[in-house]
This record gives structure tokens, sequence and C-alpha cells, in this order.
């Protein structure tokens, strides 16, 4: 029937978008990596020089000899390049998920307390955006401080960090989410004598979903560049942020290393982000031109 | 009648603002039990105005609303309205049967009780079939059945319907007027309708109000006395013609004639000022 011919209609036009999707990857990855070897040959054919930057192996190398480095011992007789940045890459994980789950959820309660009171939203919102003109930097080091007098482990500390980076834009779109409902339905809802709680569970934050999915995806990726930075002051060595301070010292040597180390954190960042991506998929059921 | 009356308004007006922009003046109504009355006059004559004040969305700056012998404020925690608006306004993350079942949830009922009434609904509303298919999927005509069945799951004693029909085609419309009728036999509801339409005014009403141009007040009352049930050869009825003329004259001399010409725009405003 009509439901039937829907649904044979959707799927066909789904298997062909995901194929689609893979082929413009793919092309778009070829094209970058023919750009960064055509610079890289333009550049030292014609001893290209912009200030004191010149294209050569040290600044350019051959994406070959990045991903190659992965499969190289990373100290003599020592494991893999891509086995301890693999073991960096979980470890900064652990710190940024936990980040992001703090962060989210701190920026959620806020973004529901705030679309309740207009008062708490002119009082509060002023704050929440210097919050993050601050440097993160700056703030850094006293989270360490205070978290780790009182106890709390090293890594801890850095996911305190990451969350710091997440709430922002979480907070910002479930306010804008919350409040973008339709006052027809409000009103609807309002005649079906709805509790305020009814009302968010059934109404606001279902309308606030795709808001804050979009929210989300851009702190899938915040947290993880918050994970890696606050590694710094933290000073801990067993994350990425280690890695790259470390690769950082001896690039002139081998920059293959730390150009391997930022491959696999761009990795762990789009890994997060597709997470999201995948259960916005699940969770977010809306008219076809909403969705994306 | 004004005993057992379902509405009863006395000298309301509805002002707007500071500024004080006079919405309605000195509204007198009483709507009796299974009346299908429809509210009809130019555009910001405050039709939709009045039809919130009786569902306790917006409230009246002075006058009397009893609604079933109570405050309307009363009236809407007892869950005596069903709403239907111009747009059918669904959830959209909600299929077709969970979007009519919302209103049960509220009132606490099981699963299984709110599955049997679902079925009932769409049976009525002819949309059996569609009960898993998310709002998208349907036409417009569809999307407002599943609205009116929405709307009638608790069986509310009485009906506000604001254009409900405005914003479909001509055919659609005239269908879906016929379905409303037998729903309205079927059901106990008092309807009060806001229109635009002279014709979908007297082919459904068992009184039509006719409403002045702003401030709005209540220029006539047109006792409609078709013979029930309404069929498709009502309209072609000499008295479907005198009645339509009648109310054709009293919109006039209310000095709004564009009644054919529905803007709703100023309505809006009105409506949103309220909010």
């Amino acid at each position: 029937m009509g439901s039937t011919a829907i649904e044979q209609e959707n799927g066909g036009i789904h298997w062909r978008d995901l194929a689609l999707r893979l082929a413009s990857l793919a092309g778009i990855l070829v094209v970058l990596c023919l750009l960064w070897e055509g610079f890289k040959w333009v550049g030292e054919a014609t001893d290209l020089a912009i200030g004191a930057f010149r294209v050569n192996d040290e600044t350019f190398p051959h994406i070959h000899s990045i991903v190659g480095q992965l499969f190289e011992p990373s100290r003599r007789n020592g494991p893999l390049l891509i086995d301890v940045l693999g073991h960096a890459a979980l470890f900064t994980a652990k710190e940024a998920l936990v980040g992001f789950l703090l962060g989210a959820s701190i920026g959620f309660g806020i973004g529901v307390l705030l679309a309740h009171s207009r008062l708490l939203q002119r009082g509060f919102l002023p704050y929440i955006v210097a919050s993050q003109t601050i440097p993160i930097l700056a703030i850094a080091p006293m989270v360490v401080v205070w978290l780790g007098g009182r106890g709390f482990p090293g890594w801890f500390s850095v996911s305190v960090i990451a969350a710091y980076l997440t709430f922002f834009p979480v907070t910002i779109n479930t306010l804008r989410g919350l409040t973008s409902v339709d006052p027809r339905a409000l009103e609807l809802m309002r005649s079906y004598a709805a509790s305020p709680l009814e009302i968010l569970w059934k109404l606001r934050i279902p309308t606030s979903l795709p808001y804050l999915f979009a929210a989300l995806k851009i702190a899938a990726t915040a947290c993880v560049v918050g994970a890696i930075i606050g590694e710094l002051p933290a000073s801990i060595q067993e994350g990425l942020g280690g890695a790259i301070l470390n690769f950082n010292q001896y690039y002139s040597l081998e920059p293959e290393s730390l150009w391997a180390t930022n491959l696999i954190a761009a990795l762990l960042g789009i890994g997060f982000y597709l997470v999201i991506a995948g259960v916005e998929r699940l969770v977010v059921r809306r008219a076809p031109e909403h969705v994306g | 009648m004004s005993d057992q009356a379902v509405v009863s308004l006395k000298g309301v007006d509805k002002e707007f603002g500071t500024g004080g922009v006079v919405a309605l003046q000195g509204i007198d109504l009483d709507i009796g039990e299974r009346e299908f009355v429809s509210l009809i006059g130019p555009s910001g004559c405050g039709k939709s105005t009045l039809l919130r004040i009786m569902g306790d969305l917006i409230q009246q700056t002075h006058g009397d609303v009893v609604v079933n012998g109570k405050p309307p404020h009363q009236a809407r925690l007892d869950r005596d309205y069903g709403i239907v608006f111009q747009d059918a306004v669904l959830l959209d993350w909600r299929t077709v049967a969970k979007n009519i079942a919302l209103p049960l949830e509220m009132m606490g009922w099981n699963r299984q009780r709110r599955a049997d009434r679902v079925r009932e609904l769409l049976d009525l509303v002819e949309l059996s079939g569609f009960e898993g298919h998310h709002p998208w999927q349907l036409s417009g005509g569809m999307q407002q059945r599943v609205s009116i069945a929405r709307a009638l799951s608790f069986d509310p004693p009485l009906l506000l319907m604001d254009e409900p029909f405005g914003a479909l085609d001509e055919m659609t419309r005239e269908r879906l007027n016929l379905e409303l009728l037998q729903i309205w036999e079927a059901s106990k509801s008092t309807v009060v309708f806001v229109t635009h339409s002279i014709s979908e005014a007297v082919f459904l009403s068992t009184r039509v109000v006719v409403m002045s141009a702003r401030p709005g007040r209540i220029v006539g009352l047109v006792d409609i006395d078709l013979p029930q049930p309404r069929t498709i050869e009502t309209r072609e009825e000499a008295r479907f013609a005198e009645l339509t003329r009648d109310v054709r004259r009293l919109l006039r001399e209310g000095g709004g004639f564009d009644a054919a010409e529905p803007t709703d725009e100023e309505e809006y405003i009105v409506a949103e000022e309220g909010l």
C-alpha cells in the first residue's frame, strides 16, 4: 500500500546516498593528497621561499613517509609508533569522553535552567559568554592545582578542562532549541492541562534535539582538543598532548613523527564526531528536510 | 438556555497592550449544549481572540466568561477543551498514532486503553492504516484529520476550532466539512468554529455569529434552520442561498466585506500580542 511505497522509496534513496557520500569522501581525500604532494613538488622544484619558510622534507614530509612512520619503531628496539600513539589516543579519548559527558550534561542543565527564566537568562548569559573569552591556557593550571590538591587524578583535571570547552555550545543551543517551540503546540499542551515537566519532556526537549545535536557535534571535537591542550599544564605524559610535546622537541630530526601524531589526533576527533552523528541519526526523527 | 449554556459570555472586552487596541467590545453570547456555532467576520475582528478567551489561552480585560458552569481556567484543568488550529501542529517526531494519543498520555491512560482509543479515532477520521506514518508523510488534509482526532481523543465537551480548514483546497475542505458534521453527530461535543468562509459557516452551523471589524462586536446572530443531517445537496437548496445572503448582509453592515479574501496576518498579530 501507500506505506510500503514510501518506505521502499526511502530505502532506495538511502543506499544511493551512502554510496555517493563515500565516493565523494574518497574523492576529496585523493584531491587533498594530490594538492599536498603537488605543492611540495612545485615548492621544491622552484625553491619556493615565503619569508623563512621553505618547502622541504622537514616542513612538508611526503604523505607516504608520514603514514610509513606509524609503522616504524618509536625508538630503538621499542614498540611501533602506531602502538605508542594508539595507547596515547585511548588515554586522551578517556579524558575527552569524561570531559564530553561532564560538559554536555552541565551545558544541557544550564540551558534548561536558563530556558525557564528570562531573569536568569539576562543575568547569567553574559558571564557564560565571558567564560569562553578567557584562554583555556590561563584556566588550565588553576584547575590542575585545585583538583590535584583535592586528590583527584591528573587525568580528571584534563577532563574538567575539556568540559570547560564543551559546555558552552551545548548551553547556547539547548537554550535556543528549548525556546524555539511552536507557540501553538504550547497552547495545545496547556489545553491538555500538561504539567511543566510534561511540557519539557514531551515537547521542549524533542523540539530541541536537532539544535542539541548540532552543538554536541561541535562539542565532540572541542573536547578532544581540550583534552590534548589540558594535558600540557597537567604534565600528563601518557596522552596525545604528551606525545605532541615530545615530538615537538625532536621535530628537526624526524618531523614525520609529529605529523603522524597530528594525524592520529585528527582521527580521534573525527571518531568522536562520527559517534555523535550516528546517535543523532538514531534519535532524531524529523521530516527529511530537517535532518543533516 | 443560559442555565445549561456550555459557554456563557457577558460584556466581554479585550484590549491589547497599554495603548489600548480594542479587539473585542461588549460581547454577550450564550452557546448551548450540542450547538455548532460559527464565528465569522473580517480579518482582525477578534474572532480568534474570542475563541482563545473561551479556551483560557488568553484572558479578557473585562466581563464574565463561564464554561460548563465554571471559570475557563478550571474548565481547562478539567480538560473540557479540544482545540484545533489552522495548522495541524503535529509533533514531527511522533507517529500518527502517538500524536493522537498525546493528550491521553497526559491523562494517565495505560498503553492498551490508548491503543484501543486511537484505533477508534483512526476509524472515525478514516485514517486506518496510517497509524505508523509520520506527519510529514501525510497530505495537509490528512494532517488536519489527525489533529481533529487528537482533539477528540479524550471526548472533550467543547471543541474549539480556529479556521481548521483555512489552509486546505476547496475540494478537500468540502469533504472535511461533511466528515466534521458526521463526527459532531457521533460525539456529544459542542463546537465553536472560526471561519472566513460564509458558505462554510452556513453549511456547518446551527447558528452563525457575525462580527464587525475592529473593535470586534457581534453584529447579529443567524439561526441556521437547514435540516439535519446536512448533505452535499444542502448547498444547492434555496434556503441555503437565503441564509448565505443574510450572513453576507450582516457582514456588510459590520463594515467588513473582505470575508472572501482571508488575510490572517492581522489576526495573528493580535493573537501573538496576547501570548
